[in-house]
């Protein structure tokens, strides 16, 4: 889960981080408001999950209320590279003396958390020449000590009351990293402004899979209404933009199916990973959704180990007989209880394929006929 | 000779009185495998098919002699459980749950550095060396003993390989699911060193995806093998920053994307299957040559 910036400040600032003062809003005349109680210069930034958002217009700067209220009206409803603006962030204009870049992720490679730190704040880390890159891995159970903040800060080339303040940002971010169960959190960039030093930018992405020990955290949704829905079923589904509605099982095997259909042609619609071992119910409303986006056929491919042949062929037809398919079905059923499952298919009229190869060639064959939603 | 796990592991299921636990308990021990215990707190006493349960991995260690312990517990419980049986004494610990939190994987992990235990996991189907010994959730029959070694972080996608290469007369030695988590136990490099080692294994399959960096790095570790590999990379369409299914599967600010595998792998001189399928035909002309050979 992504945190908007408003929230990661939020976060970040209760764990004793300093941050612009301000406040998010999404309605003109609050933004209004909250600049002229900040008084003086401000920037406007819109609250959107994207990177680069600078350079795509997403903040402004604005030398009265009003002016704010104005970059307000033209980004609040607005599209961000291609994600709605529905809040924005107002606050103080930084005095810039000096930029760096401080973050912790997840070295996988290590099974360990790094800290990475830069001196070129303001710039994606992965656009820094790794020369200029510090990183220390972090040693599970310990954590992170503060004279590694120390290290890392000298590293940066600042000292003084001032690389003292970063060091103990640094100890700072590491406490929202594991209290959080985050599995990134950047400060970018992390500004010293006249010996004061301040987040000008955060970002926090939790774990979703940790979110149920973290009752206090906000929750931000990201997704289309529909990949909402699925996700709210515990499947993972991601809409993609071509006409052949997809459902494997397994996230391998459903990735497999998507570049084979593209191999062959076909547009695939959307991934869909019907689980290990989904059962009857689940998998026949997950068939459900994928026939509510009006794809121009349907392409099912299931190894069956986990999960039967004939679960799957029951919920076949159990779609067939309540909504009924307007579109071309196309079936690879092999594995566990194969031929129980093809047998029922079978009496419901329905065709099974043995390969992957046949059923994918068959549906992109299908998918180039006419369309039955038109 | 196998990697990991053989004739003589002795297996303790956690979590053996759920349903998923004793579903599979009997599974693994119907293919043969030495299921000598289960661990279930507070249900110790009771008898799954003939297989004791017990309150604690140290109770089956000490009773049973349990080396490898295989989770089912959930995610909230699996840290726990894991870290149990590190502490156990055991020397594999395979983690079927799905969804456990990656702050909790990686202290898993560390844990299992300071005890010198293989991890297999989490979010995985598990390991087989047919034949000898199967712990985990795979459809048992797709597999035969012989010479091609897998390691694959997903799992059906895994089996249609595996099943292809039985069908096409190419046993396998063993077959390792790595997980589809971001931080796992095992890598495809860590594997890749066993399977070099094993002089059963003639050849291995990589069956990889998006996201991540494992595939570079098993690349850079084939330039100095003797025993050719062949891989599969599924996500060749899938669009970056969505997470397709695993946890590690996403192509995250443009790394982890499917060129820059195919890229590594192909440069050490790694077969590159098109699709799933081909793999079996790569492994003939690959391993075709060394087996006859042998069997002269």
């Amino acid at each position: 889960m992504k945190l908007y910036e408003y929230l990661a400040k939020d976060i970040m600032s209760k764990f004793g981080i300093p941050v612009p003062r301000g406040s998010a809003a999404d309605d003109p005349a609050e933004v209004e408001r909250i600049a002229a109680s900040i008084g003086g210069e401000v920037v406007v930034k819109a609250q959107a999950l994207v990177g680069g958002r600078g350079k795509a217009g997403g903040i402004k700067f604005a030398s009265s209320p009003a002016e704010a209220r104005e970059i307000a009206e033209g980004m609040l409803g607005s599209e961000l590279k291609g994600v709605k603006v529905e809040k924005v962030l107002i606050e103080e204009k930084l005095k810039i003396d000096k930029e760096v870049y401080v973050g912790i992720a997840v070295d996988t490679r290590k099974a360990r958390p790094v800290l990475i730190a830069s001196g070129s704040g303001g710039m994606e880390i992965e656009e820094v020449p790794e020369k200029e890159i510090v990183r220390r891995l972090i040693e599970p159970p310990w954590g992170l000590e503060a004279f590694m903040g120390r290290e890392i800060t000298r590293r940066l080339g600042l000292n003084g009351p001032v690389g003292g303040k970063v060091a103990d940002i640094i100890m700072k971010l590491y406490h929202v990293f594991t209290r959080c169960d985050a599995e990134l959190t950047e400060i970018n960039p992390l500004v010293i402004s006249d010996g004061n030093v301040v987040a000008a930018d955060a970002r926090l992405n939790v774990d979703d899979d940790a979110l149920y020990r973290h009752p206090e955290l906000p929750r931000v949704e990201e997704g289309t209404p529909t990949e909402l829905r699925v996700k709210s079923m515990g499947l993972s589904y991601v809409e993609l933009d071509g006409d052949i509605a997809v459902m494997a099982n397994g996230a391998g095997m459903a990735m497999a199916t998507l570049d084979v259909l593209q191999r062959y042609g076909g547009r695939p619609a959307n991934f869909l990973d019907a689980g290990g071992g989904a059962s009857v119910e689940p998998m026949a409303e997950a068939i459900g959704i994928l026939l509510s986006t009006k794809p121009k056929a349907i392409l099912v491919n299931i190894f069956g180990g986990i999960t039967r042949c004939d679960d799957v062929a029951r919920a076949l037809i159990k779609v067939k007989e309540t909504v009924g398919f307007p579109v071309p079905v196309v079936i690879r059923l092999v594995g566990t209880n194969e031929e129980e499952g093809v047998s029922l298919l079978r009496q419901h009229g329905f065709e099974a394929y043995r390969t992957m190869d046949e059923a994918t060639r068959a549906v992109v064959e299908a998918a180039g006929r006419a369309n039955p939603w038109q | 000779m196998a990697i990991i796990v053989d004739e003589k592991t002795k297996v303790v299921v956690q979590g053996i009185t759920g349903n998923q636990g004793s579903f599979h308990a009997r599974q693994m021990l119907a293919y043969g495998s030495r299921v000598v215990a289960g661990v279930s707190p507070g249900k110790g006493g009771q008898e799954l098919d003939g297989i004791p349960v017990y309150d604690t991995v140290e109770e089956a260690v000490e009773r049973r002699g349990a080396n490898a312990s295989v989770i089912f517990v959930p995610a909230r419980f699996a840290k726990d459980a894991a870290l149990e049986a590190i502490s156990a004494g055991v020397s594999v610990v395979v983690i079927i749950t799905e969804r456990i939190p990656l702050h909790d994987a990686i202290y898993i992990m560390a844990y299992a550095r300071e005890k010198g235990v293989t991890v297999i996991g989490p979010n995985t189907f598990g390991i087989i060396s047919p034949g000898k010994c199967k712990i985990g959730i795979m459809p048992h029959q797709i597999y035969a003993p012989g010479p091609v070694g897998i390691a694959a972080r997903s799992g059906t996608l895994s089996y249609e390989v595996a099943a292809a290469l039985t069908g096409a007369g190419f046993g396998q030695s063993t077959v390792v699911g790595l997980g589809g988590d971001r931080v796992v136990g095992q890598r495809f490099v860590d594997v890749l060193k066993k399977f070099e080692q094993d002089p059963e294994t003639k050849g291995v399959v990589l069956v990889g995806e998006i996201g991540g960096s494992a595939e570079e790095e098993a690349a850079e570790y084939v330039k100095g093998m003797t025993k050719p590999v062949v891989a599969y990379l599924a996500g060749k369409a899938a669009p970056p920053g969505k997470r397709m299914g695993h946890a590690g599967a996403i192509i995250e600010r443009g790394r982890g994307t499917f060129e820059s595998k195919v890229k590594a792998l192909e440069g050490a001189g790694v077969r590159v299957a098109s699709v799933p399928w081909e793999v079996a035909s790569l492994v003939k002309e690959v391993l075709g040559q060394t087996i006859e050979s042998e069997q002269r």
